[in-house]
């Protein structure tokens, strides 16, 4: 096949996608603004992304997302992986109820969480995130815009790139009014910059990616660091978790236990490949293989979940 | 409304789609050939050197790449990975030690893009041979960065040694050992315009082992070489009790370890 005709080709199934959308798009628009996210407890809505890669037909819509609304103001909890999905947030907030936005937090750097930013840019708005969040989006952000173009097209173009003004050491409070968020920052785990945000007054957390239900979990800063964490996380009082991916208002600590025996199962096999000699090649096609019926997208992550924790491993 | 739907829709779709049209990259190779290679004759030829690398990353930044000689591997003085589409393309030149017995080499690197990846092997005519790899960019979230620049400066210049019991190396005497090296091995950071963020640039810029006075391989890096600098290898051991390993950095810093050679006579 010539070039000519294989952009020809190319062009044709682009046409077809387009159509597909338009009308994904339509039937979207016919839904209610406010039935994006779910009351999981009084004051607390979240809304489901799809369990799957970034792609234009999701529209960068793969992560759980949410708020909380205060007396006095509301706290957003992730803006979603592009600025339509942000907007979509930001619509059926408005929808539920017309007090001010005070806070976004950013629960880490990666695209599917942050990407929606901008829409909430505004006079008023303070954006929260670990200590370690600015480093990790100016290493990252424009890797990202780049790197996220194939997959979604135009959505990473315009994708702004937010840097926290409050940063988090530790622990913070954010004041709703009547209502108080902990936001926390943990050591690396998902990655060096997570943070949780628990509202003490529904009992109801949103991990970020220090939960993944039915997503395979992905590791991208340290496996030993997220195995510590998931056992720190054990001891919040929390009632139900809005985890980073799979559904949301599940029991909690219930909801730790298949990342927990993920992670346990793949630091198990990596140590016993590290010490055998295998190389990492291998040993990324071979760990945590016992799992893989239990999650989605296993090996879009597994093979790289496997070769960094075993570069980590070798280090014992 | 339905209107712009539409055109919102297909703009996304042809945007996503163009996306995948421009995976055709330049080739850069001629370019970086010339330049890394001083315009010197390169044959296209695997009968001296070999390169095991992944179909595709699982990790943008630790991809694992291996280098094979060819018998005899005395012949190669020096075997250079270039990662064609990464910000810095010499990823790393190993000059092979003429008594090391060396017959295979493995590290780790960054690919930050679908690319082409070259061993250009130098024989001890002066000749050049080279082979390529594609290597698709992994995809997600993962990106050829630190994991945890915290941790990895803490630990800096930290060094670990282990030989490693292998099967059939082609040769009693042959061993295989691996030199791990604590180091962010970090690209840096320009002033970054949002955050006002500036990251300086550190990284191991040569690493040299060896047995007694012999040299094993000495290696000269780059940033495309993943944090915690990782060197598995063969050699034939010298009758030396001990490998020396010196690592450089871009600050100046040295670090100098010696390991015992186990069942060194
Ligand atoms: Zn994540």
């Amino acid at each position: 096949m010539t070039t000519f005709q294989s952009s020809v080709r190319l062009m044709l199934r682009c046409i077809v996608i387009a159509f597909v959308i338009f009308i994904h798009d339509n039937a979207k628009a016919r839904d209610a603004n406010a039935a994006f996210v779910r009351e999981i407890a009084p004051g607390v809505y979240a809304h489901q992304g799809a369990v799957a890669l970034m792609n234009a037909e999701n529209r960068g819509d793969i992560a759980n997302i949410g708020f909380v609304v205060g007396e006095k103001c509301v706290a957003v909890i992730d803006a979603g992986g592009s600025l339509e999905v942000g907007r979509a947030l930001l619509a059926a907030l408005r929808q539920i109820t017309d007090k001010p936005i005070c806070f976004v937090v950013n629960t880490h750097v990666h695209p599917d969480h942050i990407f929606g930013d901008g829409a909430f840019v505004a006079p008023g708005v303070t954006f929260v995130g670990h200590k370690n969040l600015p480093r990790a989006l100016a290493q990252r952000g424009a890797f990202y815009k780049k790197s996220f173009r194939p997959m979604i097209g135009a959505l990473a173009d315009e994708a702004v790139i937010v840097t926290p003004t409050l940063t988090v050491d530790g622990e913070r409070t954010l004041d709703l009014g009547g209502r108080a968020l902990t936001v926390r920052s943990w050591r690396t785990a998902h990655t060096d910059n997570d943070v949780s945000v628990f509202d003490t007054a529904s009992g109801v957390i949103f991990t970020g990616d220090l939960v993944f239900l039915r997503h395979t979990p992905v590791v991208d800063g340290s496996l030993l660091g997220f195995l510590s964490v998931v056992g720190d996380l054990e001891k919040i009082p929390a009632k139900l978790a809005v985890p980073g991916h799979g559904p949301i208002g599940v029991d909690w600590p219930a909801a730790l236990q298949a990342e927990k025996t993920y992670l346990e199962t793949l630091t198990k096999d990596l140590r016993r490949l590290v010490k055998s000699g295998e190389r990492v090649d291998r040993a990324a096609q071979e760990a945590a293989q016992s799992e893989k019926s239990k999650w989605s997208l296993f090996d879009d992550y597994n093979p790289r979940n496997a070769t960094a924790g075993f570069a980590e491993l070798e280090w014992e | 409304m339905v209107r712009g739907n539409l055109l919102a829709g297909s703009l996304v779709a042809l945007m996503a789609c163009s996306g995948a049209l421009a995976l055709d990259r330049p080739d850069l190779w001629p370019g970086l050939a010339k330049d890394i290679f001083a315009s010197k004759a390169i044959s296209k030829d695997a009968d001296i050197a070999t390169l095991e690398a992944p179909a595709r990353a699982e990790d943008a930044a630790i991809v694992p790449m291996t280098i094979n000689l060819a018998k005899p591997a005395t012949q190669v003085r020096k075997a250079t990975l270039v990662i064609d589409q990464n910000p810095a393309p010499m990823a790393a030149s190993f000059t092979i030690g003429a008594n090391s017995g060396l017959t295979q080499i493995s590290t780790r690197v960054r690919v930050n893009d679908y690319t082409e990846v070259h061993l250009v092997s130098e024989t001890t005519d002066g000749s050049l041979h080279m082979v390529e790899r594609f290597v698709k960019a992994a995809g997600g979230c993962s990106a050829p960065s630190v994991k945890s620049l915290d941790e990895a400066n803490a630990n800096i210049g930290q060094m670990k040694f282990r030989t490693i019991a292998a099967s059939d190396l082609g040769d009693a005497r042959r061993r295989e050992a691996q030199i791990m090296i604590r180091h962010p091995n970090n690209s840096g950071l320009q002033m970054d315009q949002v955050t006002r963020l500036y990251i300086p640039a550190r990284y191991i810029d040569q690493v040299k082992v060896t047995q007694g006075d012999d040299l094993i391989f000495q290696m000269e890096g780059g940033i495309s070489i993943s944090e915690d600098p990782n060197f598995r290898f063969t050699f034939v051991p010298n009758g030396s009790k001990t490998i020396t390993v010196e690592a450089h950095d871009t600050d100046g810093k040295v670090w100098r370890s010696q390991f015992p050679i186990e069942g060194a006579s």
